[in-house]
């Protein structure tokens, strides 16, 4: 699978508005661009990305080739229970990738 | 004239071609105090980039280095960290390239690996440049984080800081060329609009924002070369280590900021 | 041997003579200009965003979009956007879109939230071919929408280098 890197607060107070950062190895090729010899490279990116929080879909991105490489997304939630977040990329070829955190909320 | 004055005259020509070659190339180093890093010519966003592990795409490199340290490798079926159990490599990318007694000349880090996945993994080495060496680098660098820039540079060594010294002030290439004219006499301007920095490798083997990758020095050294219109030295030349060296040691005492970001 | 060229007249002789060099030039110019790719404009970007907004009025406010005035590499820009918004059940943000004006295409990311994200904040980064504008569109929950733009320079470009 990809690698990826999370970082979400281990502990929250109920109620806390917390950041969570997400990092992915992937390459976004954009499609636009052409090998050394004139052939063009096909497109080949991550096009979704969604987060949920105990079950819940809090967050969720359509991505473009306009993304960089190593696709870079932070946003926000609020803490409401211990529990865990699951990322999800899917994408082109068949790309599929997913990790889960726990949080512990108090 | 008479042969005396002439005499006189051909003294103070000589002093003077002396005194001004001296001046030049006093004028030409940058002072150690007046020495930046890379990081210190960029925007505050890439600095951020840089700062926050989180959000460092090197990092990605960093946390598969990790992994590819504690994986059992070749008929030896040893890891990195069987060898270095227990030991932090904290220190060890700030003093490469370091001399190699069995290869009498000075190797770098990712040559260094290289010596220990054939000799005691007995495994194929990794090839130069690839996803993997980089990792490993990246993580062993990772951990150099901070440390002064500090290779070693005695009897041994000091033939091959000279040659690479020598490479960086020599012109050459279809535009005759030194290193030296943009990165000693040059770095506060622009070339194409972008800065032209000291060129310090104080963060490799770094994220570069063109290459939408974590390269080593060579790539970027290779890549300023055939800029230059020089012809090029292949990954790994003993010409690109000599190089690697003098420019370590030319940024000494400056903190390895392992895995930086750059433009 | 006669040729053609010998029976004609001075006056068709130059006008022919044009018509080859025309013929030619245009030629010329067909093998040597680039196959033209597809590019977003600002017309193509104000077709994407009605895409999104439809004929709802589009009010510049509440959002702050944040990139670099000019950046050092087109191939990774760093994006914030903010937008002022309590994310209450009954006033939220549900979308956040953001387009631009001359890369290959106009999309470059849409978001979708809705109250569990607290605060409507968003970082990612992006790649920029050229010199453009960039513009961010905030949707409420009550169906209006609120943009902001930024003009960046770029002097190294995303998408349009080949790999070497």
């Amino acid at each position: 699978m990809a690698r990826t890197l999370i970082n979400v607060p281990p502990k929250a107070k109920k109620g806390e508005v917390i950041a969570i950062k997400t990092l992915i190895s992937h390459e976004m090729e954009t499609g636009y661009r052409h090998d050394n010899v004139g052939k063009a490279i096909p497109r080949d990116i991550i096009s979704l990305f969604v987060c949920t929080y105990n079950g819940l879909e809090v967050f969720r991105a359509e991505l473009f080739p306009a993304i960089a490489a190593n696709p870079f997304i932070s946003f926000y939630t609020v803490a409401t229970a211990s529990g865990t977040f699951e990322f999800k990329w899917t994408g082109d070829n068949g790309f599929s990738a997913t990790e889960s955190v726990n949080i512990t909320v108090e | 004239m008479t042969p005396a004055e002439r005499c006189i005259l051909a003294i103070g020509a000589l002093a003077w071609a002396i005194a001004s070659t001296l001046l030049v190339a006093l004028a030409a180093e940058i002072p150690l105090n007046e020495r930046k890093s890379g990081y210190e010519f960029m925007g505050p966003e890439t600095r951020a980039m840089q700062d926050d592990d989180s959000a460092n795409p090197g990092s990605l490199w960093v946390f598969d280095g990790e992994a590819s340290w504690k994986r059992k490798v070749g008929t030896a079926n040893k890891s990195c960290a069987d060898c270095h159990a227990g030991e932090s490599m904290k220190g060890v990318a700030a003093r490469y390239p370091a001399f190699n007694a069995a290869r009498g000349r000075p190797v770098n880090l990712d040559q260094q690996i290289n010596i220990c996945r054939t000799e005691r993994q007995q495994a194929t080495p990794l090839p130069l440049e690839g996803k993997e060496l980089l990792a490993l680098s990246s993580y062993v660098g990772r951990q150099s984080r901070g440390m002064p820039i500090a290779v070693t540079i005695d009897e041994r060594t000091r033939p091959f800081l000279e040659a690479g010294r020598a490479t960086f002030y020599r012109r050459q290439g279809q535009l005759n060329f030194a290193c030296a004219q943009c990165h000693d006499d040059n770095w506060k301007e622009k070339l194409a609009g972008a800065p032209i920095t000291q060129a310090h490798p104080t963060g490799y083997p770094l994220y570069r924002l063109e290459w939408q990758n974590v390269g080593s020095l060579q790539r970027r050294l290779r890549n300023c070369i055939s800029g230059m219109r020089v012809d090029n030295y292949p990954l790994g030349a003993p010409e690109l280590v000599d190089l690697e060296l003098f420019l370590m040691w030319r940024a000494r005492s400056m903190p390895l900021e392992t895995p930086a970001v750059r433009p | 041997m006669m040729t053609d060229d010998d029976m004609m007249t001075d006056d068709e002789a130059t006008r022919r003579q044009f018509m080859i060099g025309a013929a030619s030039l245009a030629g010329g110019l067909v093998t040597v200009l680039p196959v033209t790719e597809a590019r977003a404009t600002p017309e193509t970007m104000q077709a994407a965003i009605k895409k999104v907004v439809g004929s709802a009025p589009l009010r510049k406010g509440k959002v702050a979009l944040h990139l670099p005035p000019l950046v050092e590499n087109g191939n990774s820009v760093s994006m914030d956007i903010a937008v002022e918004s309590p994310m209450t059940a009954d006033n939220y943000v549900r979308a956040i879109h953001v387009f631009n004006e001359k890369n290959p295409q106009s999309n470059v990311i849409s978001i979708r939230l809705g109250p569990p994200a607290g605060q409507a904040k968003v970082a990612t980064r992006m790649r920029l071919a050229d010199s453009q504008r960039i513009m961010a569109i905030a949707e409420m929950n009550d169906g209006s929408f609120w943009s902001d733009e930024v003009d960046v320079i770029v002097t190294i470009a995303a998408c349009l280098e080949d790999p070497v």
